[in-house]
């Protein structure tokens, strides 16, 4: 026993080490430089203790600028992503021929590097001197302006931004609600077939709270993920997010720890904290949201 | 009689008319996946002055040069970025599975004080999202002097709480009675673990390898933070740097074509895996 | 509702995809089942009764052949046109739902001038609830239920709204042996309640013995036999429905007939009057042995078992097919423990013959 003792330890130790110094230690200090006031990273140093860093935060202007855009980003791609995606996979699990074909091309987006295809979609949208980019193309075709979606107008860019959001995230969500369709047994099919249910009725009384932990699943997944966007905006717009309107909070955490306005670590944390603490409370509301509408 | 036929017959069309719906609907999501890729590819193989001469982006070109991968490779160090990320990828990878396996068969298969403790922290710490730690690591990597060094690329990136986690339950799978008979033959545990538990989960670790080395590939963040030497760039920051400062002008062409040579190799790895990978993904890969 | 099949065949394509030829689960079946009869699809598994269930109740369409309701020709009607009802083997219970609203599922699909309000939705419910018993655990859902609770469950939703054909696959094959005794009589018990015309699959011949009006024998997707249960017992057309039915099973011999006599080795056991001389299989069932101290067929004894009213002597023979030969004989008898050999005599009307290529019975008059 004691022999299996040390050996017990021994496994573990290299992944404690590594989680210790690079998750564990991280996370007790990042929340010591929360509150850290004046903190110099040259001389690692700090004036006093208290809330200033996240009263500066929350009164950056940027800072509110990226929360905005951040939930604003949330809002619009979570609930229209979750729901493009049941739509594909429901239209992917009825047809028998060419199914594989598809789901082999909607996965593609998955193993892109975000920030290659951000640029091509950013070539896509774009308007320059000399060319309007091919969607200002289509937009003419059916008789409007053309709009600079890179460099334009808030709400085009924040559109671009919704649809390249989307379109990242849509390969997880198809497979996931594929596997989950996949896995609905055919019998109860089979069985509202023979009672002669409608289809729209087996899909709402049937499929859905069965494919419900799933769809819940991703929808909080999908929360998650879309409060941390980052690259997605990077891809589009640049490192400097601020200028271009679109910095998300992920963003305001990493220019102030680093870049042109970079170097200031306390603010950083404090961003980051306030950052996990809407997500923590978003999760929670989603969870008691989905005990009350997951079946099982 | 009649009554059946119609019956029959309108089923039938309504069939039909749903079919083409839902076949409209997939092909025009196809198409939106696809576009890009396309028009990546097709820019790739214009040429600089052909491109710049267009008011109206052209659908194809009839004059394609591969001039613009040969700019890629040349006026910026896209092979340099193309090594860094590739050693990067492997070594990572590699140092996660040598740390991550002993822990895995350690919480499945031997029993010593204090594992289940540590196991719910080691679960506790799967809700910790990545952004909060950074700034630290950021400090302790700055601290050490490994700012533009693969050990310092390479070091936080190497541990994921969430692979121990997958590869614990495939382990645990493992019937106690293979790991009772070894012991009776004398076999040590890691010879057990290298012979039998190994050999039995190898889908799981491909699975983990390849989640590991398209997350390795993709990632931008931590070595956005880390390296500001040209020399240390990923390509993902290669993409950037190139965005930015590119090519001495805007060489939009150029630009695709080193797109689409980072784009190539997680490609052609999906196709080869697709069925391993998405399996993968479907049973607990998240992005990002 | 009669129901009738005729010239039934279904293919499917090969599950390996190279190879083109087709896999023929049904083969040109044809049978009649009466009006509100219980009827036992009975075979191994794979020889495609569940097939034959699909393509009654719609969820499969056959390759060729035709499907009678009643006059109407169903054969191309999608299910729910049908107005069967199905009894899946693992029930296919809806696990999100309660017991009421199972049952209630498919009433709430009828429309137009069908349709029914909440409240006769709920006494319908009720009063298909009370025929299986299970009223009183309207409110609950599947997974709180037992195995036989689902299964009623599942009878109940089948039978909600009067289907023309109650169709049952492997009902019971999911239940425990004491439940399986139990929930078989309930079938029986319910079938004759409603009168509806009953498909019921199985491959267990006791299952399908005890409660079927008609047993319907199936091999590789061809019928073998259609029948009373006793009458395909007691008359079978073949090696096949005769290993297949009854336990124990039918003991069977290599044997050849000479000069209207049955040899099984060298011994001639039993005249066969008629029969021309050529190989065959002897089947003799238990209880168609006859402990005989003169009897013609010696056997090596291995055993014996008491069961009470009947003992089962279990014995050898270098000719027989099947490893031990089991042999029902009443208790009265005695039986020398201590001997090397048992002698039978043979009761000519349990002793089948079969033609050794064929394998198909050849009768021979008692």
């Amino acid at each position: 026993m004691e022999n299996n003792n040390r050996k017990g330890w021994l496994y573990l130790l290299p992944a404690m080490l590594f989680l210790g110094v690079f998750m564990v230690y991280p996370l007790v200090d990042v929340l010591i430089y929360s509150f850290e006031e004046g903190y110099n990273f040259a001389s690692q140093t700090y004036t006093g203790v208290g809330l200033y860093n996240y009263s500066y935060v929350l009164h950056d202007p940027y800072f509110l600028q990226a929360v905005q855009n951040t939930f604003i980003l949330v809002i619009i791609t979570v609930p229209l992503s979750t729901g493009i995606a049941l739509l594909i996979s429901v239209g992917l699990s009825s047809i028998k021929p060419l199914r594989h074909l598809y789901q082999t091309v909607y996965f593609l987006p998955y193993v892109t590097n975000t920030l290659a295809v951000g640029l091509v979609f950013m070539i896509l949208f774009k308007k320059t001197a000399y060319m309007d980019g091919l969607v200002n193309l289509i937009l003419n075709f059916f008789g409007s302006a053309s709009i600079d979606f890179i460099d334009g107008p808030y709400w085009a860019k924040m559109f671009v931004l919704c649809f390249y959001t989307i379109w990242v995230v849509m390969p997880f969500k198809i497979l996931i609600l594929t596997s989950a369709l996949a896995s609905v047994k055919e019998d109860y099919y089979s069985a509202a077939r023979v009672d002669g249910t409608p289809k729209w009725r087996i899909f709402t009384k049937i499929t859905l709270p069965m494919i419900s932990p799933m769809l819940f699943y991703l929808i909080i997944t999908g929360f998650i993920g879309a409060f941390k966007a980052y690259s997605d905006a990077v891809a589009l717009f640049g490192t400097n997010l601020n200028a271009a309107e679109m910095n998300t909070i992920v963003g305001y955490v990493y220019d102030m720890l680093y870049g042109d306005s970079g170097g200031f670590p306390s603010y950083a944390s404090a961003a980051a904290i306030i950052l996990f603490a809407i997500v923590l409370t978003i999760t929670c509301i989603n969870l008691l949201v989905s005990k009350k509408h997951v079946h099982y | 009689m009649n009554r059946y036929e119609k019956i029959e017959r309108s089923a039938k069309t309504r069939k039909r008319i749903l079919d083409i719906v839902v076949y409209t609907f997939l092909t025009l999501w196809g198409i939106m996946v696809l576009f890009p890729f396309y028009w990546m590819i097709l820019t790739s193989v214009k040429s600089y002055g052909s491109y710049n001469a267009e008011r109206i982006p052209a659908f194809f070109t009839l004059s394609p040069t591969l001039q613009n991968y040969m700019d890629a490779f040349t006026t910026v160090p896209l092979a340099r970025y193309f090594v860094n990320t590739l050693i990067f990828t492997l070594a990572t990878t590699a140092i996660m599975l040598i740390v991550i396996i002993p822990a895995a068969f350690a919480f499945a298969r031997l029993e010593f004080r204090g594992k289940n403790l540590v196991f719910t922290l080691f679960l506790s710490l799967m809700m910790i999202p990545s952004e909060l730690v950074v700034i630290t690591n950021f400090t302790t990597i700055t601290n050490w002097n490994m700012r533009n060094t693969f050990e310092g690329l390479i070091l936080p990136s190497v541990v994921s709480v969430f692979y121990i986690y997958l590869l614990k339950e495939n382990f645990a799978q493992i019937p106690n009675e293979l790991y009772y008979a070894a012991k009776v033959d004398g076999t040590s545990d890691l010879k057990y673990l290298a012979k039998v538990m190994l050999p039995i989960c190898r889908p799981t670790i491909i699975t983990i390898t390849i989640l590991k080395v398209i997350e390795c590939w993709n990632s931008y963040v931590w070595p956005r933070l880390i390296t500001d030497n040209k020399d240390y760039f990923l390509v993902s920051n290669g993409i950037q740097e190139i965005r930015e400062n590119g090519f001495g002008r805007e060489n939009i062409p150029a630009m695709m074509a080193a797109v689409v040579v980072i784009s190539v190799p997680l490609v052609v790895l999906f196709l080869i895996f697709r069925k391993k990978i998405m399996e993968g993904v479907a049973r607990g890969g998240t992005k990002g | 509702m009669k129901v009738v099949l005729q010239d039934l065949t279904k293919k499917f394509p090969n599950r390996n995809k190279k190879d083109r030829t087709e896999v023929t689960a049904v083969n040109n079946f044809s049978f009649e089942i009466p009006d509100g009869k219980l009827i036992g699809l009975l075979g191994p598994s794979g020889c495609g009764k569940s097939t034959t269930l699909n393509l009654i109740c719609g969820l499969q369409k056959p390759t060729s052949g035709k499907i009678f309701f009643g006059e109407d020709d169903v054969t191309d009607l999608p299910p729910e046109n049908r107005g069967v009802g199905l009894v899946f083997q693992n029930y296919a219970l809806y696990p999100h739902l309660t017991v009421k609203q199972n049952i209630t599922f498919p009433l709430e699909n009828l429309r137009g001038k069908e349709k029914m309000t909440k409240k006769e939705m709920a006494d319908k419910a009720l009063e298909i609830a009370r025929l299986v018993q299970i009223d009183t655990l309207m409110d609950r859902k599947p997974s709180e239920l037992s195995g036989g609770q689902q299964q009623r469950v599942a009878i109940a939703r089948a039978l909600v709204k009067m289907p023309r054909v109650l169709l049952l696959d492997e009902p019971l094959s999911n239940l425990d042996a004491r439940l399986r005794l139990q929930t078989r009589e309930e079938i029986k018990r319910i079938q004759r309640e409603t009168k509806i015309t009953t498909v019921f699959v199985t491959h267990d011949q006791d299952e399908a013995m005890s409660i079927s009006d008609m047993i319907v024998v199936m091999k590789d997707g061809i019928l073998q036999q259609i029948g009373k249960p006793q009458d395909v017992y007691d008359d079978p057309v073949n090696l096949f429905v005769a290993k297949f039915l009854g336990t124990p099973p039918i003991s069977v011999f290599h044997g050849s007939v000479k000069n209207g006599q049955l040899y099984i080795g060298d011994t001639a056991v039993l005249d066969v009057p008629g029969v021309g001389d050529r190989e065959v299989f002897a089947g003799i069932r238990p209880e168609g042995f006859v402990l005989d101290e003169n009897g013609s067929l010696s056997c090596v004894l291995n055993g014996v078992e008491v069961m009470g009213r009947d003992i089962s002597i279990i014995s050898t023979h270098k000719q027989s097919l099947n490893t031990t030969i089991r042999s029902i004989i009443s208790a009265e008898n005695k039986v020398n423990t201590a001997s090397e050999n048992v002698r039978f005599s043979l009761k000519p009307s349990k002793v089948y013959i079969f033609d050794k290529a064929t394998e198909e019975r050849i009768r021979f008059p008692l």
